[in-house]
């Protein structure tokens, strides 16, 4: 296959993809609203610290704890940060522990599972094991103890939402792979004489690519989730450090004395964000397979 | 019958094994020396050698776990560093409250949800239909942590109806006297209503906040187990012979549509028992949660260790109850078993 042949080929199924695309998004506008509010975060979360009013570490005691106005659109905390610019700065850090545990996962989890699937034998029963020992716990529970015992970083955060996730991409990935292992591609591939791993490499994975991605996006609201509530019990990300989880741990205690603005914001931009993955997952999922649309 | 109770038990041995496994590395994995992270900071050299020895932490790590594994047996869940209590007395001093909370977040949401669920589902496309959809999805993406605040700022700070949210009970009653440890239960058991009302009006908001968040899983399921019975050719059947659609709803197809909800009660578990923790932290519910973020904030490990294994242990029990109860409703799975 030469270039000249394959470029317009795959100008046609890139053609192909977006009218697809768009055919989802018209039959299904809350996904295209889901799309515009990520690009949104992401945006917040590449140029967050560029773009805010105020600096997220600031504080000003004599504007302590002031209610939405003009000035501070969120209000201010009780150290007179202001709200808005933290919740803002903070979506770098927390797109950034979504991002980075479900790419992780997504290796790990992927991986393992593809090899289970394909080779079968011992490889299927060590992972299965290893997946199976992970569900027996109480997700949340299981990342707390891991972070507790690794130490309680940023970096131990992204591994724990990780490993609590690996039997689900593993049991995915491990079902795609194993639908595929006597297939006629992979056959014919074996009889052209390619080694297991080179099939695996340039056969299967690129097979079972489509749905992991698919996988990932919904599980990125998960991850977002789990995350912000092991910050939130004082885990991983310490003070000053702008992130959701533990400015709505900061403001809930206002939340009784009225100040509701200090935690609600930080807290609404969580559920935004969760929102727009899960709605974006869901829509992908209908890209990538219209069969399980519901 | 019996066999497969006894199939099922047996099926949730390697599970306890692998939790096991895992809790005991989850010490060794401690960052730095456990000797001297139990001996504790200001712990001279010597000190560190005699908890090295005292702890049997010289000794192969297999001989370690058969050590940790005969503690267990005896329930040493060892010491907690900043109380010095035994880890197992206070969990089990304080597994009550946390049980008490779960299941009736659990009792509330499934009361929500599978209404919600069987009208969504017999309407589809109408307006309860969009509203079922909705709230199943706002209740996945809202952190529990933030719907439990809401609601106190709502029910507590603005309107006034709930309690302060500060534990199991108002400082002006006394716990009634312990049965179960269920307050709502002994207060009924030793006649105290207005205990039962105060430990009540605690209860509330937190299991709500637990019910709203595993309501999700659970009206999505049942909306779906009930479209694909309701569209069963027993269900035509029943409709053609002229029964009327209360008997058809409810007799014949919610019995058949239950048991995926039963399997999914699995799932909505494991993320209950974790969100517990965080409501547990919002409303200073005494629970066995708030015991674990204490010692973790503390760096104290034998009672998040203890806890991690509590949860587990329950987990798996759990699963192991929803797969009989499965059994007992439905007599096909009896038959395969």
């Amino acid at each position: 296959m030469t270039d000249i042949a394959a470029t317009p080929r795959r100008d046609a199924a890139l053609t192909a993809l977006v009218r697809h695309a768009r055919y989802v998004i018209a039959e299904n506008p809350v996904t295209g609203f889901a799309f515009v509010l990520f690009v949104l975060i992401v945006l917040a979360a590449i140029l967050g610290p560029d773009i805010v009013p105020h600096n997220p570490l600031t504080s000003d005691t004599t504007q302590a704890l002031k209610p939405p106005s003009a000035h501070h659109w969120f209000g201010t905390d009780q150290l007179g940060r202001d709200v808005f610019s933290r919740v803002i700065v903070a979506t770098r850090l927390d797109f950034f522990i979504a991002v980075a545990s479900v790419a992780l996962v997504f290796l790990m989890g992927g991986l393992a599972g593809v090899a289970a699937g394909f080779f079968g034998g011992w490889t299927d029963r060590v992972v299965g094991r290893i997946a199976d020992t992970i569900m027996a716990f109480p997700l949340f529970v299981l990342a707390m103890g891991i972070v507790a015992a690794l130490g309680n970083t940023v970096q131990n955060i992204v591994l724990a939402t990780a490993i609590v996730n690996f039997p689900l991409y593993a049991r995915i990935a491990r079902a795609e792979a194993n639908v595929r292992r006597e297939a006629g591609f992979v056959e014919a591939a074996r009889l052209s004489g390619n080694s297991d791993w080179r099939i695996l490499a340039f056969q299967i994975l690129p097979n079972v690519f489509p749905i992991m991605v698919v996988q990932m996006s919904l599980t990125m609201g998960y991850a977002i989730l789990n995350a912000a509530g092991l910050s939130f019990i004082g885990l991983g990300v310490r003070p000053p450090t702008p992130e959701w989880g533990i400015m709505v741990a900061e403001g809930a205690a206002f939340m009784v004395s009225g100040e509701w603005w200090n935690a609600f914001f930080p807290g609404l931009a969580l559920m935004v964000a969760v929102f727009c993955f899960n709605l974006l997952g869901d829509g992908l999922r209908d890209m990538v397979d219209p069969r399980r649309r519901t | 019958m019996l066999t497969m109770i006894l199939k099922r038990a047996a099926m949730a041995i390697p599970s306890l094994i692998g939790v096991v496994i895992v809790t005991f590395l989850l010490t060794r994995a401690l960052p730095g020396d456990p000797a001297a992270y139990f001996a504790g900071p200001a712990a001279t050299p010597q000190a560190i050698q005699e908890v090295r020895v005292k702890l049997g932490l010289d000794k192969p790590l297999i001989e370690q776990f058969g050590r940790y594994v005969v503690d267990l047996g005896h329930g040493n869940f060892g010491n907690s560093l900043t109380t010095g209590q035994p880890v197992l007395t206070e969990l089990r001093t304080r597994l009550p409250a946390s049980a008490e909370l779960t299941l009736l977040g659990l009792l509330v949401s499934i009361l929500i949800a599978v209404p919600l669920g069987i009208i969504a589902a017999t309407r589809p496309n109408s307006l309860i239909d969009h509203a079922c959809r909705l709230i199943t999805t706002l209740g996945v993406s809202l952190p529990v942590f933030f719907t439990g605040l809401i609601l106190v700022y709502v029910f507590y700070y603005l309107l006034g109806w709930a309690p302060a949210p500060l534990g199991r009970l108002d400082v002006f009653f006394d716990p009634p006297p312990q049965v179960t440890g269920f307050y709502l239960i002994d207060s009924l058991i030793a006649r105290q209503p207005e205990v039962f009302m105060a430990s009540l009006k605690q209860l509330i908001l937190p299991a709500l906040t637990l019910g709203i968040f595993s309501l999700a899983p659970i009206a999505r399921m049942t909306r779906a187990s009930m479209l694909a019975v309701l569209s069963s050719d027993f269900v035509r059947t029943a409709r053609a012979s002229g029964l009327s659609s209360y008997t058809v709803i409810v007799t014949y197809a919610f019995r058949n549509a239950m048991l995926p909800v039963i399997t999914t009660l699995g799932m909505v578990f494991s993320f209950l028992l974790g969100a517990n923790v965080l409501v547990e932290k919002v409303f200073a519910w005494p629970g066995i949660g708030s015991y674990a973020v204490e010692a973790l904030l503390a760096s104290d490990f034998a009672p998040v260790q203890g806890f991690v294994l509590t949860m587990a242990v329950m987990y798996v029990a759990l699963n192991l109850i929803i797969d009989v109860l499965y059994g007992l409703i439905d007599p096909r799975v009896r038959l395969e078993a």
